[in-house]
Formats: C-alpha cells, structure tokens, sequence
C-alpha cells in the first residue's frame, strides 16, 4: 500500500485532496464559480470574448414555460437539452431527430413529449443542480461533430477536455463515448479516455473504465495515433480561458464541429483526475514546472510555447 | 493557505484541552474509566392507605444530607397529588394533599443514598438547643431521679454518664437494676423507641439537650429495610450519637438517619390502614457521579459551569450530542482519507444515531428494508411524471407510513425493537432514497448500489465508534477533548495525500515509473 503511495508520489499523480487543497482551494476564487457553475453564464462571457460557443436556441426558466416546450423546439430537429447548472454530465439529453410525435434520443431509444416535459421541469427544480438549487434548462445547437473521430465513437459527441492552470494547457486528452457510456462522453459512465500530446495533438494510449485499450470497444479502431486537426487553435481557446473567468485551474472542454470548428462546451472549475489515467501521466510535475516559471507566462503566446516546449511526449 | 497559522490555531487548540483534562483527571480527580465503582444506595418508601371520598393528607419524613450521608436524586411518585416539602425541627417531611380520592392510594418516595465527602462538616448549633420538658410527675420523677443521681455516681463526663444510662435502661440493664425504679420508667416489655424516649427525658431532667433518632441500615438489598434508632445527645458543643443497645458513644457506619423525634415516620389525616415500607438496595454506580457530587461540594462555581452540574434529562441529551463529532470525525476520515462514497455528507452519523436506538442487526435490517421499498415506491413514482417537491413530498409520507407498518407488523410478531424504527430520520431517508433513484437512473444500478452500500458501512462504523463506553465516559466527562477533536479536524482539512480508494484507481500509474 505504502509503496503504491510512494510510486504515486514519485510519478506526480494528483490525489483529490491535494486538488482541492493546493489547486482548486487556492488559485480559484469562490466567486468566480457560478460563471462556470452556470453553463448560461458561460456562454454569454465566452460570446463576448469572441469565443465560439454551441449556439443557444431557448433557455427555459420557470415552470409554465415547459408547457410550450414543444413549441419552442418546432423548428429544430436536431438539439440538446442540458441543466444549466449540471455537473458531470448528468441530465443531459441529446436528441437527433424526430417520429411524428415522438423524439429520437441519441442512442435511438423515442421519448415522448411528456416524458421530454418532465425531464426539462425535473431540471428546472434542480435535480440535478449543484446542491439541488432551482436551474435552468437549455436547449442549444447539437454538435455535428468531426469525422476525425468517427471511427473511434459510438454516437454522441466526443469531446476534448484540456486542463489550464494559471493560462498554461497542462494536460489534454479526447473522450470518446462508447456504447456502454449511452453516447454520453463521461468517463465514469464508460467512456473512453485518450491522452494527448500536448505538443502535437495526437492521441496517445487510451483508458476505458481502468484499464488500457488500444482499440476502441464497439468500432475496433484504433484510438492511439489520431491526430486533432487545428489543434493549435485549440490550445489557444483553451488558454484565452484563463481571462475569461479568472480561474486559475480549470479545464475547457471543446468539441469539433464540423462546419463551425471548435466551440467551447463547458468549463470546469473543479475538473477530474482521470486524465492522468489517461495520459498515463501524473498532473503534479507539470503544474509545479508551470508555478515555479509564473513569473515568464505573461501573454498568452508565451504560455503556450512554454506548453508546447516542455509537456512534450518523446514518439 | 497559511499552514503555519493553522498549525497554531491546532496546537492551541490541543493544549488547551490537553491541558484542562490534565487538571481535571490530577487535580479534580476525575475519573478516567467508566468501570470505577463507589458505593451508592436507594431507598424506597412505599404509602399505603384506604381513602373514602375525603380529602386526605399525608406526612412522610424524609432523609436529609448529613455528615456521613448525601440524599440526591429524590423522587416523588404520586399522580393526582399536590406534594410539598416542609422542614421542622425533626427533619424534612413531605405533605402530599388531594382534595378528593378513594379506594386503596399508593404513593412512593424513592432517593438515592451516597456517602458524604469526609472533610464536609455539617454546621453545628453554635449554642445549645432547648431542653425539652422531661414530664415526670410523682413516682416518676423520683425514679428517674434515682437512676440519674446513680448513673452520675457511676461515670466521670456526660459521655460516660450518657452510656451508663442507656445500659441502664437498655435490655440488658434488668440485671443491674435492682430498685426496680427502671421497670416503673419503661413500663413491661417496653420497645426500643420507648427506652430510648425515656434516656431523652431522664436526660432532660438533668438539662443535657438530647433526641431519638430514627434511621435505617444500609444493606445490599432488603425488600423491608432495618429500621435503627438511636440516641443522640447534644455536649460539648455538638450532638454526639450513641448507640440504643449497648450505649458505646458513635454508631456503626452504614446508618442513614432519617428523622428524629418522637413521630412516626408516616402519618395521614382523612385516610385508613396507613402502611409504609422502607426498602433499600445497593446501586452500584459509577464512580464519576461520587466525583461530581465531591465537586458541587467543595467548587460550586467551576461545577455550575460544566455538563455534569445539568440536570440529568439534559446530561442524558448531551451523552448523545457529544459522540455525533466523533462521528463526524471518522465520516471526515472516512471521505477524505479513505474515499468512501455515501449518500449526504453526515446523513451516516444521523443514522448511526438510529442505530442507537434500534441495535445494530435490527438496525440495518430496517434501514435496508426502508430504503429497498422507498425505492421500490420512488420507481412507481417516477412514471407518474411529478414534479420535484411534491414528489420528495409524497416519498416522504410514504417512508412514514412504510415505519408505521414495520412498527406494526414487528410488534406482532412480538419483536418490540422494531418499534425503534420511528427514530430514523426521516426526512435523510427520504433524500437518501431520492438521491439513489436519481444516481441509480444516470448512473446505473451499481454505483447507487456502492454509494448506498459506502452509506451503510459509514453508519455502521460510526455507530460502532460512537458505542464505545469508554469513549462516551471520556467525552461526556473531559469535553474539552473534543477540542483536540477538532484540531484534528483542522488538519485532515489541509491533508492533501492521496485516499486510500485512489492508490486502487491510479495504482497503473505507479507501476509505469517502477
């Protein structure tokens, strides 16, 4: 047990606790929480920034409205309804098509417009809300997603998540929904996750649940070696966050489009540690290298050569 | 973000309570184990009478605290009545008043008995009592004056002449008396009361203040206590006791004087077929309330201001409340030193606290059992499509009316802790169950099964913690370790080392740099 402690310690993995204490605790400032908390408020701040986002088609914020849900979602066919304040992707639900009145979700499965309605005023009475506070519901733009990944995703949207702290992208990696994760691109519900290489933005090796997978379960295509088109543009959304919210740790989860490019999901303020099982790689080496030269990161080219430079993955 | 000013606060807070237990377990000599036993007694006095329709009234005497004995914790059982305590000049008498009452009446006085702390003197008279009248008339008054001019001739100081007399009177004394001028004072086959009624007078004759007492002996266990009397008799500044048989100055230890005077130890106005019964038993309690009866004694102001000065019912309420940081305690270390997941952060300790009441086997047989059929009852629900507060609403009710039948369905079968059931808190369990249905929809069944499963194993390792005795002895009467408690606390709040359930999940990683 000790020995596993002391070649966690050595590999710079990052329990939760220290996460809390030294990371989320110290550089990221209560207040600043509810502009990420709240996935509305996100997207306003990013819109402003010029920071592309998935676009909003309606936000409903008070019971009554869920009445007229159907007449807000007539002209899209396609959409995704999520909390605004939801956390660890809970509650939210993809819908990619429509069967007179019927819904189709992602993984095929119809809904009807009641149990849509019950969904949506579940949302609104914050289910699935931080603490249980009232939320919102939003429906926005359903990603169409870049075939880069076609082959190594079973429905839904994989997503990449890179993690910044102080401005600088630490650690990357893809997750890849699967048909255990029900399209959903969770980790903990069975995704798959891919380290990615900082500097290149190619996939790495691959976790699913815990172990080590070089295929992906239901396409049998590999995961490892894919390489992220514009992921230069990536880094630098990603590391623009940093003025956009203030927080000193937090991770940016972006998804490829494929006629808009790379827009900006969510953002994290108290982000996983499996993307150190990911990356096969501890997160702490790499954020001491980035606090011990704070003083040189100023603009945001400079953070990510540093970047770039130093979180490298020798081929 | 300042280490060092939380190591301080820490340390204060540890030396701080380091050192008032150190006080109090030297100093106070409070006692550290719950196993240290000392001598206690209770005593009982059961009234019996037969009222007809008439408003009664009944006097009872009552023990007071002496010099060697304490009376605390005096109960008065006796519905209907109105009772109050009057003090006289023979001791404490309770008076128990009713307006109307018939057929047979039962009323009790019950207390419990400890020895006084030696150095605790009770105040003597500073100057000496009255002289009762000793009431000899003719024939009378000559005898006792012959016995007294005798018994003077035969001893040196009142204490001699005071033993003398009561041999003389005593049983044993038809021997010596050869003038038969006994005989004629005590009449045939006197009683010890009376014999003891008449060295009262023979000494106020001789104008030396004395009185009977009435007491009991304090035995292991006796339904019918021994009733004892015996003399005391005021010189020298202070009353000094002699025993009824024999006369020797003192009485043995183990006498609980409980009034004196000619009375009786019961009498009614208004009743018939007055009974009384005096029992006594051994109670063997803890050393811990000699302790604080020691204290209320000698330190009043450092006694009100502790938990032990409360009275019981709330002493009993703070017993419970001052195990829950303990269990806080573990619940932090369980969460963020081992890992466990559970359902609510303390929704654990509040069960535990359940499983107080019901025993642990019981107790995670109806936690598994209300929480399997609120889930069962929530799925239903579900399909109902309610909304959020209206939904946890009627999950609620139905959790309560779910307690209702295992309450009821266990009392048939004869199984009476099952009626514990309804100390669970509801309102958790409600939340608990909604929580798991929604964590059992997004999640899938095994990891609502796991967190439910880390909840139980959390309940049941607080509740084991928090049914230690010894710890509970150790809180309740050294609070001030909670203290420490809660440096403890303060620390694990800055423990950033891995959980003990992440050295298993990112276990790969460790074995890529070996």
């Amino acid at each position: 047990m000790f020995r596993i402690a002391r070649g966690l310690r050595q590999a710079g993995v990052m329990g939760i606790n220290r996460r809390n204490a030294e990371y989320t605790l110290i550089h990221n400032a209560r207040r600043l929480y509810p502009l990420v908390d709240d996935k509305h408020r996100t997207k306003q701040l990013a819109q402003r920034a010029g920071i592309a986002v998935p676009e909003l088609y309606a936000t409903i914020e008070i019971e009554r409205q869920v009445r007229d849900l159907p007449d807000i979602l007539v002209p899209h066919t396609e959409f995704v309804i999520k909390p605004a304040q939801g956390s660890g992707g809970d509650g939210i639900v993809v819908i990619t098509g429509r069967s007179g009145e019927w819904y189709r979700k992602a993984g095929g499965i119809l809904v009807s417009e009641g149990e849509l309605k019950h969904h949506v005023s579940n949302i609104l009475s914050g289910v699935y809300s931080l603490g249980g506070h009232p939320d919102k519901a939003l429906v926005e733009y359903l990603v169409k997603f870049d075939p880069v990944f076609a082959n190594v995703t079973y429905q839904g949207v994989p997503d990449i998540r890179i993690i910044v702290f102080l401005g600088v992208p630490v650690m990357a990696m893809v997750r890849l929904p699967t048909r255990m994760s029900n399209g959903k691109a969770n980790l903990h519900q069975g995704a798959i996750g891919a380290g990615i290489d900082i500097a290149t933005g190619t996939t790495l090796t691959a976790v699913w649940g815990n172990e080590v997978i070089t295929q992906h379960p239901d396409t049998g295509n590999g995961v490892s070696g894919v390489a992220i088109p514009s992921w230069d543009r990536l880094l630098e959304l990603a590391a623009r966050c940093y003025e956009l919210t203030g927080l000193g740790y937090q991770s940016v989860d972006i998804v490829l489009d494929q006629d808009k490019g790379p827009l900006i999901l969510e953002l994290n303020a108290r982000p996983g540690l499996n993307i150190q099982i990911a990356n096969r790689t501890g997160l702490l080496n790499r954020l001491r290298a980035i606090e011990a030269n704070r003083h040189r990161l100023v603009n945001v080219a400079e953070r990510l050569a540093f970047a770039k430079h130093t979180f490298q993955v020798n081929p | 973000m300042n280490k060092r000013h939380l190591y301080l606060l820490a340390s204060v807070l540890a030396f701080v309570a380091a050192a008032v237990f150190i006080y109090k377990l030297f100093v106070l000599k409070f006692p550290l184990s719950p196993r240290a036993k000392t001598d206690a007694w209770d005593v009982e006095v059961r009234v019996t009478f037969d009222a007809a329709d008439t408003p009664v009234k009944v006097y009872l005497q009552l023990p007071r605290t002496g010099v060697r004995y304490a009376v605390v914790d005096e109960q008065f059982i006796s519905r209907g009545y109105g009772m109050n305590i009057r003090r006289s000049e023979t001791g404490r008498q309770a008076v128990w008043s009713v307006r109307k009452v018939s057929g047979r009446q039962v009323l009790y006085y019950r207390a419990t008995i400890r020895p006084a702390p030696k150095e605790r003197g009770r105040g003597q008279p500073a100057k000496s009592p009255p002289v009762e009248p000793h009431g000899f008339e003719g024939a009378e008054l000559i005898a006792a004056q012959a016995i007294l001019e005798d018994v003077r001739a035969h001893s040196a100081d009142v204490e001699t002449m005071v033993s003398e007399l009561i041999k003389r009177l005593g049983p044993a004394g038809n021997l010596a008396d050869t003038t038969g001028q006994a005989n004629l004072l005590l009449g045939r086959q006197p009683t010890n009361t009376r014999r003891l009624d008449v060295s009262v007078r023979v000494l106020a004759l001789a104008g030396i203040p004395a009185r009977v007492i009435h007491g009991i002996r304090l035995e292991t266990l006796a339904r019918a206590a021994t009733k004892v009397q015996w003399l005391d008799v005021y010189h020298g500044n202070a009353w000094h006791a002699y025993d009824a048989n024999t006369g020797e100055p003192g009485i043995p230890d183990r006498y609980l004087r409980w009034w004196s005077g000619k009375g009786s130890l019961a009498s009614i106005t208004g009743g018939q077929k007055l009974h009384t019964q005096m029992s006594v038993s051994l109670n063997k309690e803890a050393a811990l309330l000699s302790a604080q009866w020691r204290e209320r004694a000698t330190r009043p102001a450092l006694f009100r201001f502790s938990l032990l000065g409360l009275p019981i019912a709330t002493q009993a309420v703070y017993h419970v409340l001052l195990m829950v940081p303990l269990g806080v305690f573990f619940l932090v270390i369980l969460r963020n030193v081992i890992g466990i997941k559970t359902f609510g952060t303390f929704m654990p300790v509040l069960i535990a606290l359940a499983f107080r009441e019901t025993q642990l086997a019981l107790g995670i047989v109806l936690f598994t059992l209300l929480v399997g059929l609120g889930l069962g009852i929530r799925f239903y629900l579900e399909r109902l499509k309610l909304l959020l507060v209206p939904r946890l609403a009627a999950v609620l009710i139905v959790v309560i009316f779910l307690m209702a039948l295992i309450t009821v369905v266990t009392y048939n079968l004869g199984l009476h802790r099952g009626l514990s059931v309804a100390l669970f808190p509801m309102v958790i369990m409600t939340m608990t169950i909604e929580r798991m249905s929604i964590v059992w929809e997004e999640r899938g069944p095994l990891e609502a099964l796991q967190q439910g499963l880390g909840s139980m194993v959390a309940a049941v390792i607080a509740y084991l913690i928090m049914s230690i005795v010894a710890i509970q002895h150790l809180v309740f009467v050294f609070p001030e370790l909670l203290l420490a408690l809660l440096a403890g606390t303060l620390l694990l709040g800055r423990y950033s080392g891995y959980r003990l359930l992440e050295l298993a999940r990112f276990k790969v990683l460790a074995k890529e740099t070996q």
